[in-house]
């Protein structure tokens, strides 16, 4: 650098601490060296959610929270959405970005979660990075579902109308609780600029902060790798990790050619499949809302059905309470119970590459069955595989089944025959 | 500051009192706040009763009109459906409406007024979904085979029988919410007011 440059830089380091920070956080961070790419997935959330903010600040500038009627008797938020996908100059593209971003969001976070679980990730140090992930994921889910009211579509009221009621499930405080979340008795203007102003303002400045601690946390502890050891316990002469290689330019470089992957497949789909056949965005959200009549089937976009299968499995009233109640119970359960990953598993070894058969046959038979929930939850709860078996079985099978790998894994993951785990990374 | 320092004792005291009383400004100021989540003056008093004629509503037929924001049926039963009622009652879960979905006089087996004309929340005591009319019997409902008529509700599979009991089993757990309503002339009923409140 020229003394010209580096005097400028020494002035802004004798009063804001920028170099230190892009040493620690940048060039100086030592990230493991032998990440494969479930470690993109990462670094693409944060691009995703920068896209979604960016996206979103530009739909605001044309959309209008209001669900009373315009004079042709559309409702005028569902007219202002159909106003930018057809008379805003870029008004489509910027919407679709945004819809199928909001899909994006979620591919990109289930597989960074599972990387977790692959490679145990959560495991100690890093129970907090888990922990500010998992409220990560709780804060996704409360954004995706206030977002997806904005369009005052059918699937958006109804959707809104079931997921509010949930809360009116838990006994005592409930029906007042949903009252004050809609802000009416039912769900109405009041409901719309009230999700409108959380899902722009308030919703997306927590999950930048939770974003923050995740990362400083991350920053602290340093990260996981696929062979879950401690690159930090083995130090070469200038107390760099020996298998450790700086963030910048290392990773910056290989992240880049992530996000040119990434780039490439969500294009296509933005381009040519912006609804995703109807996961995406449901065909029955191009239909006003209509309070008086609940579209014939009605499902939560695909993000969610895991966790409302697990809802609709409950049917039996429990301890003289309403089975609606343990169906609310089961699916926010079910999100928790993830946070608390890091004190289930007591397994020896970190990595599924030296864990034994039993974990990688409980984790292979969770996979299936989360996907099954996922894949049943968007039916009605009448479907049949192939018109014969019935589905509603099934999932309060895999719902059992959910519980009982989180439930028993301090048992089977202590049993579990690992193989030795080597000191250094395998490369 | 090292532990073997005295304590200021009386600073230390000010320093409570006036957290506490600054604990309590925070707390008072947020009444405004939460205040101004429950529902506005406006969305209260929307709940004025609605006058419905049924003078052209022939047996079998149904009609939507809405209350508060809510849909409210008028179905005019036939004396199957009525009929119904009787095979349905073992299997509903609460066939004597024990449970206060419904006015008083409205607590009898077909939970209305006058036995034909059932007028009904069609709101699903589950999470809120409106059920889809189901009257058609047997296979030809798509329901099941030894359906007697009745209704489905399209989000988690809630049914309820003729005059709006749920099936046992279900996750609703509640009978469809019958309004307060009453007869103001022989075919024109007011939903939203009894003159009894």
């Amino acid at each position: 650098m020229t003394t010209k440059a580096q005097a400028v830089m020494d002035w802004i380091d004798a009063r804001f601490p920028l170099t230190s920070t892009y040493k620690a956080h940048l060039s100086e961070y030592y990230a493991p060296k032998n990440f494969n790419f479930w470690y993109f997935f990462g670094s693409l959330a944060i691009l995703v959610l920068v896209l979604q903010i960016v996206t979103g600040i530009f739909l605001v500038m044309h959309y209008k929270p209001d669900a009373s009627l315009n004079a042709s008797g559309v409702p005028v938020a569902f007219a202002s959405v159909e106003y930018i996908m057809r008379d805003v100059p870029g008004g489509w593209i910027i919407r679709y970005l945004h819809s199928t971003g909001a899909s994006a969001f979620f591919v990109v976070v289930y597989l960074h979660m599972f990387r977790g679980i692959l490679y145990g990730s959560y495991r100690k140090p890093r129970e907090l990075i888990w922990i500010f992930g998992t409220l990560i994921f709780l804060a996704l889910m409360a954004e995706a579902f206030m977002g997806y009211l904005l369009p005052w579509g059918q699937m958006s009221f109804w959707g809104a109308q079931v997921i509010v009621n949930l809360f009116s499930a838990i006994p005592v405080i409930g029906p007042d609780l949903s009252v004050v979340i809609r802000g009416d008795f039912v769900v109405s203007d009041a409901t719309l600029n009230r999700f409108f102003s959380f899902h722009v303002i308030a919703v997306p400045l927590v999950l930048i902060g939770l974003v923050a601690a995740h990362i400083v946390a991350l920053h602290e502890v340093g990260s996981n790798n696929p062979d879950g050891v401690e690159i930090k316990k083995k130090k070469g002469a200038d107390g760099h990790p020996l298998d450790g290689i700086p963030f910048h330019p290392y990773y910056t470089v290989k992240d880049i050619v992530g996000v040119v992957g990434f780039l490439i497949v969500f294009s296509f789909i933005v381009f040519f499949a912006p609804e995703g056949g109807g996961y995406f965005l449901e065909y029955n959200n191009f239909i006003p809302a209509d309070p008086l009549k609940t579209p014939p089937h009605i499902a939560p976009v695909w993000y969610f059905t895991p966790f409302y299968s697990l809802l609709r499995a409950m049917v039996w009233p429990l301890f003289g309470l309403d089975a609606k109640f343990w169906g609310v119970v089961a699916m926010g359960g079910g999100v928790v119970i993830i946070a608390f990953l890091p004190w289930l598993d007591r397994s020896p070894a970190k990595s599924i590459r030296y864990r034994g058969p039993i974990f990688k046959t409980l984790l292979a038979i969770f996979i299936i069955g989360f996907a099954i929930l996922g894949f049943l939850g968007t039916k009605p709860p009448s479907y049949a595989f192939f018109g014969v078996i019935p589905g509603a079985p099934v999932a309060q099978l895999f719902s059992l089944y959910y519980f009982l790998f989180f439930l028993t894994m301090p048992v089977w993951s202590k049993i579990d025959k690992c193989k030795p785990v080597p000191d250094r990374v395998t490369g | 500051m090292s532990v073997d320092q005295k304590m200021d004792g009386s600073r230390r005291q000010l320093l409570l009192v006036t957290s506490a009383a600054g604990g309590v400004a925070v707390a008072a100021t947020a009444v405004p706040f939460v205040a101004s989540l429950t529902p506005s003056e406006r969305a209260k008093a929307a709940g004025a009763p609605v006058e419905v004629d049924i003078s052209k509503l022939a047996p079998g037929q149904m009609m939507t009109v809405e209350w508060r924001g809510k849909p409210v049926w008028i179905i005019n039963r036939t004396k199957e459906m009525l009929d119904s009622l009787k095979k349905t009652e073992g299997e509903v879960s609460d066939p004597n409406s024990e449970k206060p979905m419904q006015p008083e006089y409205a607590k009898n087996e077909g939970r209305s007024i006058k036995p034909e004309i059932l007028v009904a929340v069609g709101i699903c005591t589950h999470l809120g979904c409106s059920p889809s009319d189901k009257f058609k019997t047997g296979a030809e409902s798509g329901v099941s085979n030894d359906w007697p008529g009745g209704f489905l509700c399209p989000c988690h599979g809630s049914t309820f029988d003729m005059a709006g009991r749920v099936y046992k089993n279900k996750p609703a757990p509640d009978n469809l919410e019958i309004p307060p309503h009453k007869y103001v002339a022989d075919t024109k009923i007011l939903i939203g007011e009894d003159g009894k409140a």
